[in-house]
């Protein structure tokens, strides 16, 4: 059993990735992979009140879902919306457990609604003013594949346009030993059930055993191993070179998703 | 929709480890609400604690999991024939073609939260024997469950606040329609922690009394704890009359602010409106709304401009976190199953704790029990971050 659904928008940012357009040119060999620290952008599109109040995750999220859905052209407040990530505002995390570990466990009320795991779906929907449904997942290494796959069944199911946005973010000491991801980084994909005039891939997903494929380039295949998000890299690459074919993704460790590309030319 | 069937359901919350006393504590109308006395908290409020939480032991082959959200999760899972059900259907459909959807907000952060207390003094590392992946992280209880069950198929934990496990209905049905999958092992965990009691309170929205929902003088959330479940599957050509079906459910955004409803319930009304399109229902087709009713002034009267907007304020309506406290992630998992337990027994549970019902409220909050045929039940969630989902339920014939 598969489902299906067509690509009209991809948005990218992580180390050394600065968008979706840069991101291909990497991926498709016709710039050098340079890695670097992530550049996060600040989210103009909030009021000033919320702008300050966000952190990375934030940062990061809305970053990739704007350039995903600006170069579909869709209007956020019509797609419905799928954020998963592997973790929550690990900075935050860190300082209410540290404020909880004092006698005085005074923990701030900001930093206490901004810790939910669905943050930046939150603030995505303040932003755009999208009332649509927005999913919030977490499948630890597997979110990548877990956001793609309620997706795409929003997508063929419910007949509807869904951005799919991954991300995850660094924790910092001493929570970073325990679970070292080395920075920031966000995919975003805007999916449609149909084809439209800004279509760039159909994409027909099912789950298999099969092995997940590596990338050669030792810089990107270590990147692809770092941050859950960057699972997706393999998906990305072929997207990139704008052929057909076939690829397989990690997901769970009983499980992985394979994902076959068509481009609509 | 597919309407699809709740082949087995359970629910270990305060008020009960099973779904024999919770209908009990339902039709007596008992609270499981007491003091706060949980870990070292000094918190002037009530809770919803379970008892023996910590006295649950997790299989050998899964001691890395060992927190107190998981054992909840195992508590839970061993109750009803819970445990022997998923793996009937595993039997049934295959370990790949069940997949598991579990709501939770905190999941095992207290585990986190007791490592920071046992930093090195000099490195300030977290303790050796501190694992994040299979406690803190939000997948744990997810994965938690996928192991213990033996299944294979897609797993995922949902963590949209308060409103997690009503919205792993409608992921499960997702998938389950896509034909991905054909059974899904849905619910939510979500225990005590100091993260949840000391946030509630630093935002002013933990009461230091047992929370009263819809009354003129509530003044905030009971935090709660607990583990329930169901097992989705596709409904079967020979069905009783009296099985459950979850019928409809139907997501959205307040976009309005981090953690404040919308002043008129305009999510929330989304939300239920795309339910009962969902169901393929009229307002009126519904008996008894089973509330999020929290016991915030802000909720309670969102909610209620939302739900008599739609139906009107003749339709019966309670909120049952006066009796088990806001188990908060786990809340939508845990009203599915009162709400079944609603309409399997015919009863619709009066809110405890509430009594005088405040005047500017329009619903019809009922604070005393009615047994009466109970056949479609609406359950609402609400979250942080303005994430809100609404669930429909119904007798099979």
């Amino acid at each position: 059993m598969t489902v299906a659904a067509f690509i009209g928008g991809i948005g990218v940012l992580g180390p050394g990735l600065d968008s979706w357009p840069h991101t291909a040119a990497v991926l498709s060999g016709r710039q050098p992979y340079a890695p670097s620290v992530t550049v996060l952008p600040t989210p103009s599109m909030l009021p000033p009140a919320e702008r300050r109040r966000t952190g990375r995750v934030v940062k990061v999220a809305m970053a990739v879902a704007l350039e995903a859905a600006n170069s579909a052209g869709a209007d956020p407040r019509q797609v419905s919306s799928v954020f998963s990530s592997s973790g929550g505002d690990g900075h935050i995390c860190h300082e209410i457990c540290q404020a909880l570990a004092l006698p005085s466990r005074e923990v701030s009320p900001t930093r206490f609604s901004n810790s939910v795991h669905n943050v930046a779906a939150g603030y995505w929907s303040i932003a755009t003013g999208s009332m649509t449904e927005s999913n919030v997942l977490c499948a630890f290494d597997a979110s990548f594949g877990a956001g793609l796959l309620d997706a795409l069944t929003q997508t063929a199911v419910d007949q509807r346009a869904v951005l799919l946005v991954a991300y995850d973010t660094e924790y910092p000491p001493p929570l970073h030993a325990k679970r070292p991801i080395p920075d920031a980084m966000g995919v975003a994909m805007l999916l449609t059930p149909g084809r439209d005039s800004g279509s760039l891939a159909r994409m027909e997903v099912d789950l298999s055993q099969e092995p997940s494929e590596k990338i050669s380039d030792p810089a990107l295949e270590s990147l692809r191993l770092a941050i859950p998000a960057a699972r997706s890299l393999p998906l990305l690459r072929l997207l990139a070179s704008g052929a057909s074919g076939r690829v397989v993704l990690d997901y769970l460790d009983v499980s992985r998703i394979a994902v076959q590309v068509a481009p609509c030319v | 929709m597919m309407p699809l069937l709740l082949a087995q359901f359970t629910a270990t919350s305060c008020i009960g480890q099973g779904v024999t006393p919770t209908l009990a504590s339902l039709v007596e109308k008992r609270s499981g609400l007491q003091r706060c006395e949980f870990e070292t908290v000094s918190i002037d409020t009530y809770i919803g604690e379970v008892a023996g939480v910590d006295a649950q032991s997790l299989p050998t082959p899964l001691r890395s999991f060992e927190c107190r959200n998981n054992r909840l999760a195992e508590l839970a899972l061993l109750q009803d024939g819970f445990f022997e059900a998923v793996q009937a259907a595993v039997s049934r459909w295959g370990r790949r073609r069940v997949g598991v959807f579990i709501g939770t907000s905190t999941a095992g952060i207290l585990q986190t939260e007791l490592a920071y207390r046992a930093r090195d003094p000099i490195s300030g590392a977290l303790p050796a024997g501190f694992e994040y992946g299979p406690t803190h992280n939000s997948f744990s209880v997810a994965d938690y469950l996928r192991q213990r069950c033996g299944l294979d198929g897609p797993a995922v934990a949902v963590s949209a606040a308060c409103a997690s496990s009503a919205k792993v209905f409608a992921a499960a049905r997702r998938m389950i329609e896509s034909g991905l999958i054909d059974a899904a092992l849905v619910g939510g965990t979500d225990s005590l922690c100091l993260t949840t009691l000391y946030g509630f309170h630093s935002l002013q929205l933990s009461s230091p009394a047992p929370c009263r929902p819809f009354d003129v003088a509530r003044d905030g959330i009971s935090i709660g704890e607990a583990a329930a479940f169901a097992l989705l599957e596709r409904v079967p050509d020979d069905l009783d009359a009296d099985a459950v079906l979850l019928l409809g459910t139907g997501e959205s955004s307040d976009a309005y602010h981090m953690s404040a409803p919308h002043p008129e319930g305009l999510g929330a009304k989304r939300a239920i409106q795309a339910a009962l399109a969902a169901a393929s229902m009229q307002p009126g087709d519904v008996d008894y709304i089973n509330l999020h009713g929290t016991g915030t002034p802000s909720n309670d009267r969102a909610e209620s401009q939302a739900v008599t907007s739609i139906f009107g304020p003749t339709i019966p309506c309670s909120s049952t976190k006066g009796a088990t406290g806001h188990t908060l992630g786990a809340s939508g998992a845990l009203e599915a199953v009162i709400s079944a337990l609603a309409i399997r027994h015919g009863l619709m549970p009066g809110g405890v704790h509430t009594t005088h019902i405040d005047p500017t409220l329009t619903a019809l909050y009922i604070r005393d029990n009615r047994r009466t045929p109970v056949r479609r039940v609406l359950s609402n969630s609400f979250g942080f971050g303005g994430t809100n989902c609404s669930l429909i339920f119904g007798r099979a014939g």
